[in-house]
């Protein structure tokens, strides 16, 4: 499976993630949540940034599940669900993750017809620091 | 000094090549590439030592240095090539009417060889990053342009109603004008609705039939001012109105994190384009619309202003796309079912049309759009004979 290929202005988010934790990259100046993760805020253009801690909580905005042809790790899980999670604290900003049925759970370990949109999901984190989301209701 | 004129009207598209169209052609990509562009100079009936300018996209192989040294171009005094894949192919015409039209040269060939149908798939590259940001996609199996723009897809058939019917119509309208074209790749091999609802997923909601061929060929035009244009062989095709465009937190082809992901850069492309034209989307006759995807249709529709947002996949309904319909697209059969060359056959089929030669001939046409690709940094034209 492929692991993320982290640049500078990314490695804390993986840090942070690697902890259990998921943080967003927030400018220090006028607090302007940002993702992906750049060196400067396209608001005020401030150089500051903190990483703030979100609650994890959010919905799926839109999901898509995948078919052959893939590479051949992604292709013997498929088909498998990958989804845009929308963050309940900073709404312009969606993740791309899997809904699984739990933490280090494969992508396709839950059925694609139980995804919706609008769904609740809550963050989880597998062993090697991905964060994985889980619905709130399963 | 005066203000500038523009660009508008100031050049047109003279000559116009191609190589054949297969899922595997022997020759190398810069034998293809110098192929088609003596076809479009021979159509032009412009000499090679004429050349002054190329335009191209970063992701073309054959540099200017090697185009020009084979064929025996002139001296350069103006190259370009635009980035971001597909929704360049109508910048590069773009530029050399800029480069033309402000005196930088004075004949321009652009151009695009690929050898993507037996060549490998960009996405199976896992060591090169492609211009999106794979950190946050890939580990999670978001592989492919194809999982990319589903993504968008399942969102605007959430929001707005959209159907697979209506990306079957988009396939459909592709088809049958490749089934007119015998340079198409899908020329002999009609598409029913059953084949289309029964075909195998990519990734749900885009079937095998709402994504693009996989070709090898390549194709090129050439641009000089229009006055010169009046003494080439060919009706000239104007190039009215030209533009560019990418969006304020526009984030490529993952387009997920900002205020509206599926307002995308055609938006911006649309602005620009409209304008500096002295018409409207309602005068356009004919469209060549950018389809590596069906969904890119509706999106594109919405964006360059055919229909009110959220409608684009209203618009195919009742044959709007089909000859005799509203706005007949993609008349050469496109990417979906001519060749997909990066959208370059878009360009050369415009221009078929307003010359009056196409093989699926829209009545009297006189103007056309023509799309780069939806979905990333894109670029437009507006032809009009």
């Amino acid at each position: 499976m492929l692991t993320p290929v982290v640049d500078d202005d990314g490695a804390p988010f993986w840090g942070y993630a690697a902890q259990g934790e998921l943080r967003v990259q927030t400018c220090a100046d006028c607090e302007e949540p940002r993702f992906p993760p750049r060196p400067c805020c396209p608001h005020c253009q401030s150089f500051a940034s903190e990483w703030r801690q979100v609650s994890g909580r959010g919905r799926v905005w839109s999901y898509v599940v995948p078919h052959p042809p893939l590479l051949p790790e992604y292709a013997e899980l498929a088909p498998y669900n990958v989804i845009l999670v929308e963050l309940a604290d900073a709404p312009r900003i969606r993740l791309v993750g899997n809904l699984v049925t739990g933490p280090d759970a494969p992508l396709n370990s839950l059925s694609p017809d139980r995804i919706r949109i609008g769904a609740r999901v809550q963050v989880v984190f597998s062993g090697d620091g991905l964060p994985q989301w889980m619905l709130e209701r399963p | 000094m005066a203000i500038t004129a523009g660009i508008k009207d100031a050049t047109a598209i003279a000559g116009i090549g191609q190589t054949a169209f297969a899922r595997q052609l022997p020759e190398s990509e810069r034998t293809l590439a110098c192929r088609a562009i003596l076809a479009a100079l021979d159509d032009a009936g412009i000499a090679p030592a004429e050349v002054d300018a190329l335009a191209s996209f970063t992701m073309e192989e054959t540099d200017e240095v090697e185009v020009a040294k084979a064929l025996g171009l002139g001296d350069l005094t103006f190259f370009s090539k635009v980035g971001y894949g597909g929704g360049g192919s109508c910048a590069t015409v773009a530029h050399l009417a800029a480069a033309i039209a402000s005196g930088q040269a004075t004949v321009g060939v652009a151009w695009r060889s690929r050898k993507r149908g037996s060549g490998p798939r960009p996405w199976k590259n896992t060591a090169v990053q492609l211009p999106t940001p794979a950190q946050w996609t890939r580990p999670f199996g978001l592989l492919r342009p194809a999982d990319e723009i589903a993504m968008l897809t399942r969102r605007h058939m959430h929001e707005y109603g959209t159907t697979r019917d209506h990306l079957f119509n988009v396939a459909l309208a592709c088809r049958n004008r490749a089934n007119q074209n015998p340079a198409a790749i899908m020329y002999d091999r009609p598409l029913t609705r059953e084949m289309y609802m029964t075909s195998r997923w990519i990734s749900e909601p885009l079937c095998l039939f709402d994504n693009c061929l996989e070709t090898d060929g390549a194709l090129a035009c050439v641009v000089v001012s229009a006055e010169r244009a009046r003494d080439c062989r060919r009706t000239p095709v104007y190039i009215h109105s030209a533009a560019q465009g990418l969006p304020a937190q526009h984030h490529g082809m993952v387009n997920y994190w900002n205020d509206d992901p599926l307002t995308g850069p055609a938006w911006t492309a649309a602005r620009h384009l409209w304008k500096h034209a002295d018409f409207t989307p309602e005068d356009v006759q004919v469209a060549q619309i950018y389809d590596a995807f069906t969904a890119l249709i509706p999106l594109s529709l919405e964006g360059y202003g055919f229909c009110g947002r959220g409608e684009g996949g209203a618009f195919t309904e009742g044959g709007a796309l089909e000859i005799g319909g509203r706005l007949p697209m993609n008349t050469g059969g496109g990417g979906l079912s001519e060749a997909y060359v990066h959208g370059f056959n878009l360009i050369t089929e415009g221009v078929r049309q307003l010359r009056g030669t196409s093989t699926a001939q829209v009545p009297g046409a006189g103007t056309c759009l023509v799309t780069a690709g939806e979905g990333v940094p894109t670029s437009a034209l507006l032809l009009r004979n």
